[in-house]
């Protein structure tokens, strides 16, 4: 996702790292730097210039006196920039406790409005609400039926009517709502530019009819230096309430996030990162900056971790990497919740540290297999206390689990590596936050 | 035979005003009553150009090459200045082997065998129905094979395209092997000697490794029956895509040889710049470009008309 920029800021902060001061003009260095980094992530040209301009103002005032190292600093003063930039707060979405909440989805064609409007009803309803799919984009070939499959998939109603007309689909939708007894209706608006008025006076129509609790801006994470002109017109028109930010499960800088809240003051509320329903995150600023900052977000794998088994272990296993007792019992049990949660490469993105080693690994998701494998055969003992594994044990080790002298011995220096990850985290602060 | 007429010129020209405007009116702003190209107004060029997603080091090329051209230039005019910048950056464009009149060297096979590979919402199926259209308007026997078996509905889509094009479509149900829909399309296209094959592929992330390697297999099924095709790979790119168009256009060709690039979405503010990166660094042509919805709305690609239309 944000690897790219993060091994960027890396290499910057390794280099502003250890030098003895910030002086005026290794700052003025780094920040030309930044600069060029911010614009290769597609950030705006004006946000990056506002934003570079900021830190760079932080950097030579006062608080560079102040007694820590200047990498340090400065890696903070970035971190600090990027929250406030990003929005400071995580927003959720208004929900009306009684009557129907009626939420509207708008965006450019392609930036993945349908399916986001699937995996909030997949949310949603995992919350106990139970909402209601409407069909309003009349435009695209088969948008309509794409919602209806996505909605009999998560057993969701959807409403459709087989008219040319998306104000009265709006309009119907909200007694057909009250019929079949729904608390929420998602309404999925087609795809349209931001300078086609006739297509803009639809979605602002539709707006009225329905009067929304909330609406909410798709935009494809990719999207370069006009996500601001596209923003500003939708907000403009619209008065969106959030962003929706998607595809970023790839590999894009995903600057443009960065641009669109500070040109727009809107708060970032989603995060789609797969084409599987439960791709779904919800957005925190702060965990998103540090994750541009390779520092990563040990916070939301925790999390993430909770919402999927059961909060004894999640605390239990926060607490054994919190004292560093980690073995291969726990390394196991995580494995498995892992092969639960998803993709591997997904989840290693949080895990700080890690951003800018993993951008060029290819995952192969078979390799846990393996791994399992390799930690079965071993002793109790030696699940408990990996500085047993000597050479002999090794060897039948590979054996009792089909796999080489080689693997094993990767998988316990994987091992090594992690605890002292570990260990360095601890040191610094669990959060990852330096 | 020329299949694609650049009728909508004028539509380009609108969807780009913007941007021309923006750079006609920062460059005149910048050199009205300076004669010199000094340092500041060839940083305030690169400002428009990075704003362009054209990017750091395309925008720096670009700013170089400019400079070198008007060394021995007295005259330095806003027009010439101007003149300068295009020219440099259809140059650009040029060495990809993006030209004027690209066709499809149509009559060199049969079936001619197209894929379209792209990320997910670039425009791959709307393209598929605009090149089966135009194909079909110059009385080709197309067929399309609708292997895009993933995501829902994507079937239904392309069906509703090949109506409107008139054309052949090949499908099977969502969650079919992707590779059977080739098989039986390039069969099909053979046996019954269609004049063009379409192949659409569903929309993947060039992250996802699992779905590059599928893409192989589409090639290798392709060759299994034709080991000359397939004829032409065309990459789909959204226009409003920033810097991670050269990541894509990377990394798909890791999994299959592009041939050509299809630029899409370019009606809107969006101006495209990524695609004279791509051209920068990694040569590949721009074959078409899509400026609208509707189906006559994809045009040949011309380096010229998009320079022209960028600054005229």
């Amino acid at each position: 996702m944000l690897q790219d920029l993060s091994s960027k800021f890396d290499k910057i902060l390794k280099k502003v790292t250890g030098q003895g001061k910030i002086t005026e003009k290794n700052v003025s260095d780094t920040l030309r730097e930044i600069r060029r980094i911010l614009l290769d992530a597609d950030v705006n040209f004006k946000v990056t210039k506002d934003f570079v301009e900021s830190v760079s103002q932080k950097a030579m005032g006062q608080e560079v006196l102040v007694s820590v190292t200047p990498g340090q600093l400065l890696t903070k003063i970035f971190f600090d920039e990027l929250v406030v930039l990003l929005g400071s707060e995580s927003v959720s979405i208004t929900l009306n406790p009684a009557g129907i909440t009626k939420l509207m989805v708008v965006g450019l064609q392609g930036s993945g409005k349908t399916t986001f409007c699937g995996k909030l009803a997949k949310r949603l309803k995992s919350q106990g609400r139970k909402p209601l799919l409407v069909a309003a984009d009349i435009y695209r070939p088969a948008a309509i039926e794409q919602l209806k499959i996505l909605g009999k998939s998560i057993d969701v109603p959807v409403f459709s009517l087989d008219i040319k007309d998306a104000r009265k689909i709006a309009q119907e939708s909200m007694d057909y709502a009250k019929q079949v007894n729904c608390d929420t209706i998602i309404l999925d608006t087609a795809g349209r530019l931001h300078v086609d008025q006739d297509m803009m006076t639809e979605v602002t129509d539709i707006k009225k009819i329905i009067n929304p609790e909330e609406v909410l801006f798709v935009v494809d994470s990719m999207t370069g230096q006009d996500a601001v002109n596209s923003a500003k017109a939708f907000n403009e028109q619209v008065a969106f309430d959030g962003i929706v930010l998607t595809k970023m499960d790839g590999d894009a800088k995903g600057g443009c996030a960065l641009s669109i809240r500070s040109v727009v003051g809107k708060p970032i509320k989603f995060i789609c990162n797969g084409e599987k329903l439960d791709a779904l995150d919800v957005f925190y600023p702060d965990r998103l900056a540090s994750r541009i900052l390779g520092k990563g977000d040990i916070v939301s794998l925790v999390e993430k971790a909770q919402e999927q088994f059961d909060e004894d272990e999640a605390a239990e296993l926060e607490e054994k990497l919190r004292k560093n007792q980690l073995d291969f019992d726990t390394f196991l049990k995580q494995i498995k919740m892992i092969k639960k949660m998803g993709s591997i490469s997904s989840l290693l993105g949080m895990i700080p540290g890690l951003g800018a080693q993993i951008k060029d690994a290819q995952i192969d998701e078979k390799a846990l297999v393996r791994v399992e494998a390799i930690i079965n055969s071993m002793t109790k003992e030696e699940r408990k206390k990996p500085k047993i594994l000597n050479g002999g044990r090794r060897k039948r080790i590979a054996r009792g689990s089909g796999t080489s002298i080689q693997d094993v011995n990767r998988l316990v220096k994987q091992f090594n590596d992690m605890q002292q990850l570990f260990a360095r985290m601890n040191k610094v602060g669990f959060k990852g936050r330096f | 035979m020329k299949l694609f007429k650049n009728l909508n010129f004028d539509k380009l020209k609108e969807g780009l005003t913007k941007t021309r405007e923006k750079i006609v009116n920062r460059i005149s702003e910048t050199i009205a009553g300076k004669a010199k190209l000094d340092t500041e107004i060839l940083d305030e060029i690169e400002e428009v150009l990075l704003t362009s997603d054209i990017g750091f080091e395309t925008s720096e090329a670009i700013i170089t090459e400019t400079k070198k051209r008007l060394k021995s230039v007295q005259e330095r005019t806003e027009p010439v200045i101007i003149q300068a910048v295009k020219e440099v950056i259809e140059d650009l464009l040029r060495s990809s082997g993006s030209s004027d009149d690209f066709q499809p060297a149509l009559e060199k096979h049969k079936p001619f065998v197209i894929i379209v590979v792209g990320i997910n919402g670039a425009g791959k199926t709307t393209t598929i129905g605009k090149l089966a259209h135009n194909f079909k308007q110059s009385n080709l026997n197309v067929v399309i094979g609708a292997a895009d078996t993933f995501r829902a509905a994507a079937n239904e889509q392309l069906e509703i395209w090949a109506k409107r094009a008139g054309v052949e479509i090949i499908q099977k149900g969502q969650g079919t092997d992707p590779s059977s829909v080739v098989y039986e399309t390039i069969q099909e296209a053979v046996q019954k000697k269609f004049d063009v094959a379409i192949i659409d592929t569903a929309g993947r992330l060039h992250t996802k490794m699992d779905l590059m390697e599928e893409l192989k297999k589409i090639n290798r099924t392709i060759k299994k029956v034709l080991p000359d095709a397939p004829h032409e790979t065309f990459l789909v790119l959204d226009g409003t895509t920033g810097q991670n168009a050269l990541v894509q256009a990377e990394e798909f060709a890791k999994s299959t040889p592009i041939t050509g690039l299809v630029i899409t979405k370019l009606d809107g503010t969006a101006k495209g710049g990524a695609i004279i990166q791509i051209c920068h660094k990694q040569k590949y042509p721009i074959r078409y470009i899509g400026i609208g919805e509707s189906i006559d709305d994809l045009q040949t690609f011309s380096p010229y008309e998009f320079v022209e239309a960028l600054f005229s």
